[in-house]
């Protein structure tokens, strides 16, 4: 998704010259496209992502639309009070953009792993978080959201190839885009699990169960109407991300569904411990975490009392 | 004669922290000069190129050690820009003027409080005035126990990495924090060898002497070459003996007694606090 965003990027920079984009030293084989185009307009800042925000602050207070860029858990928890106390509190057009939600550093450990950034932003008033389920519904999202006068957070996957079946790109800012129409059960997925949420649909269907998929991106605003309208179909939903599974969607669903007094169950997948120390690729820690297809279908079938 | 402005400023620290009954007065009164120099009154210039807080090719202002905001309040009314109705809500329920600079209040280019992070505004700005080809300035004053902060530092680098020279620190160099003096708490020593280490054009300047402080930043060279920073030494209290470098008044409040004599001693001018001449302040209230 990296390279999806750096090309809209450069192509948004083409008829605006108020883009800028600074990285805290990341980006190898991904930003080129903006910064081989816009050397002026590109800066490494170094190893530094609270400076970079509190600049990217003052850039955008004289009005400049500035891109950090990042890991996720750099981009977010390092600079979070920048964050907080910078564009949030000011209403300043400042993107963040985290790389790597999850575990997709797998081999690079807890440092590296984004597991609590939607958590962590999710709860800030005024700041637009967004989290696409593959490359061509980055591009769409960065696209309608460059000219958003507030600050927006970005959690993007590394994988460029990912697509997930169905989607087809859309994006809008407080929506849900729906995959399949199936009545047996709800599965809601937050941005990176999206494909698999949809293989682990495939396979329910395999075994007579039809499902349907909530895409969930546009996590700040949140898709209140479309959840709550499909929560209110059915008696189980699967909540499944690549977090830890307090302050994400999983969390998400469940205030909508107590709030608005819903009858849905909800069964919360998403990463349960603190890693510990183990890594391993990102499949492998995917198959730990119960977040694999085959897993993912073995849990919703035990919610379904079928197993 | 009009009394300088530094002393009306020192005057309506007292006179605020007293109505409100709250601390922070030793580091309002701190930077009471270096204020007086950056904004000047209504009729006297400051360094500050403002036209008006609206303007937007103004110069940018942040104050990062946003606890002596106080006096920042006091200077904005000095120059008309906040009324004294307005200044007489500080600390109060509803109001902007708290304890830290909020941005909604005008004058103010950012909201601050969290030491350490001011100085990454201010190269912001000053590196947005840059790529925009304007002659914008930017203006941090930071206090010496916020150099403790290791962010600071990234900002510092960054700064003289691209040669900011459109961008001047004043470190307010009182040797005191919170909870003791800097020499004990955290050493900062030989400050100044260690900014220009880091590549920064430095000068050393008496930090209550405002004149001063507006002669250096006058000279330097704002169009090339490195960013700026004037070491300003200074005493925390300045102007009230009884809380001159004495650490509890970085929270404390001033006792009806305490008041008068601070008051006495602020308007009889006991020690020489040089300063521009300036209009009445109530000439200034909108």
């Amino acid at each position: 998704m990296r390279g999806a965003f750096a090309q809209a990027l450069s192509e948004l920079a083409e008829r605006d010259p108020r883009i800028l984009l600074l990285t805290g030293d990341l980006g190898y084989m991904a930003l080129e496209p903006f910064a081989d185009k816009f050397p002026e307009r590109f800066f490494n800042v170094g190893v530094a992502e609270q400076n970079m925000v509190g600049v990217a602050t003052g850039l955008a207070e004289a009005g400049f639309i500035p891109y950090v860029y990042s890991i996720v858990t750099f981009a977010s928890l390092r600079a979070y009070e920048f964050i907080r106390n910078g564009p949030i509190q000011h209403q300043l057009p400042v993107r963040i953009i985290g790389v790597g939600g999850g575990v997709e550093y797998g081999q690079n450990g807890l440092s590296h792993y984004g597991v609590e950034d939607v958590g962590v932003m999710r709860v800030q008033p005024g700041l637009t978080v967004i989290a696409p389920a593959d490359a061509e519904q980055t591009r769409t999202a960065v696209l309608a959201t460059y000219d958003l006068p507030g600050p927006v957070y970005f959690r993007l996957g590394k994988d460029d190839r990912m697509t997930v079946p169905g989607l087809n790109g859309r994006f809008e800012l407080g929506r849900a885009q729906r995959i399949g129409e199936g009545r047996d059960l709800l599965l809601v997925a937050m941005g990176n699990m999206g494909r698999d949420t949809v293989a682990a649909a495939q396979i329910l269907a395999s075994r007579g169960i039809t499902c349907s998929v909530l895409v969930v991106a546009s996590l700040n605003p949140a898709p209140h109407h479309d959840l709550t309208a499909a929560l209110s179909q059915f008696p189980v939903v699967l909540t499944v991300e690549a977090h830890y599974i307090t302050g994400g969607v999983g969390s998400l669903v469940s205030e909508i569904v107590a709030e608005g007094g819903l009858g849905c169950r909800v069964v919360r997948c998403g990463i349960k411990t603190m890693p510990n120390g183990i890594t391993g690729s990102q499949g492998y820690l995917h198959q730990m975490y119960g977040l694999a297809p085959e897993a993912l279908a073995a849990t919703a079938l035990e919610a379904l009392g079928k197993e | 004669m009009r009394p300088p402005l530094a002393r009306q400023i020192r005057r309506i620290i007292l006179e605020q922290s007293k109505r409100a009954h709250v601390g922070h007065i030793g580091s309002a009164l701190s930077i009471a000069d270096i204020i007086a120099a950056l904004y000047g009154g209504s009729s006297i210039g400051g360094s500050l190129r403002i036209e008006s807080p609206d303007d937007p090719e103004r110069d940018r202002f942040v104050l990062s050690k946003g606890h002596a905001v106080l006096a920042l309040y006091a200077a904005f009314f000095l120059k008309g820009w906040l009324t004294e109705e307005s200044l007489n809500t500080y600390c109060g329920d509803g109001t902007a003027l708290g304890v830290h600079p909020e941005h909604i209040l005008r004058g103010v280019d950012f909201a601050t409080g969290s030491l350490g992070q001011g100085l990454s505004l201010g190269v912001g700005a000053a590196l947005a005035a840059r790529l925009q080809g304007s002659a914008r300035r930017a203006f941090v004053v930071v206090s010496d126990a916020e150099c403790n902060e290791g962010s600071l530092w990234e900002a510092v680098m960054f700064a003289a990495h691209h040669q900011l020279s459109n961008l001047v620190v004043i470190v307010d160099l009182n040797g005191q924090q919170a909870l003791g003096y800097t020499r004990e708490v955290m050493s900062l020593e030989p400050l100044g060898e260690r900014w220009r280490a880091f590549g920064w054009d430095v000068h050393s300047v008496d930090g209550h002497d405002a004149e001063a402080i507006q002669e250096i930043i006058a000279g330097l060279n704002m169009t090339a070459g490195p960013p700026h920073v004037l070491i300003a030494r200074t005493t925390f209290g300045r102007g009230v003996s009884f809380m001159e470098n004495q650490i509890k008044w970085h929270y404390w409040p001033m006792s009806d007694e305490e008041y008068d004599q601070a008051l006495g001693e602020v308007a009889t001018q006991v020690r020489a606090m040089p300063g521009a001449e300036i209009e009445p302040a109530t000439g200034a209230i909108q």
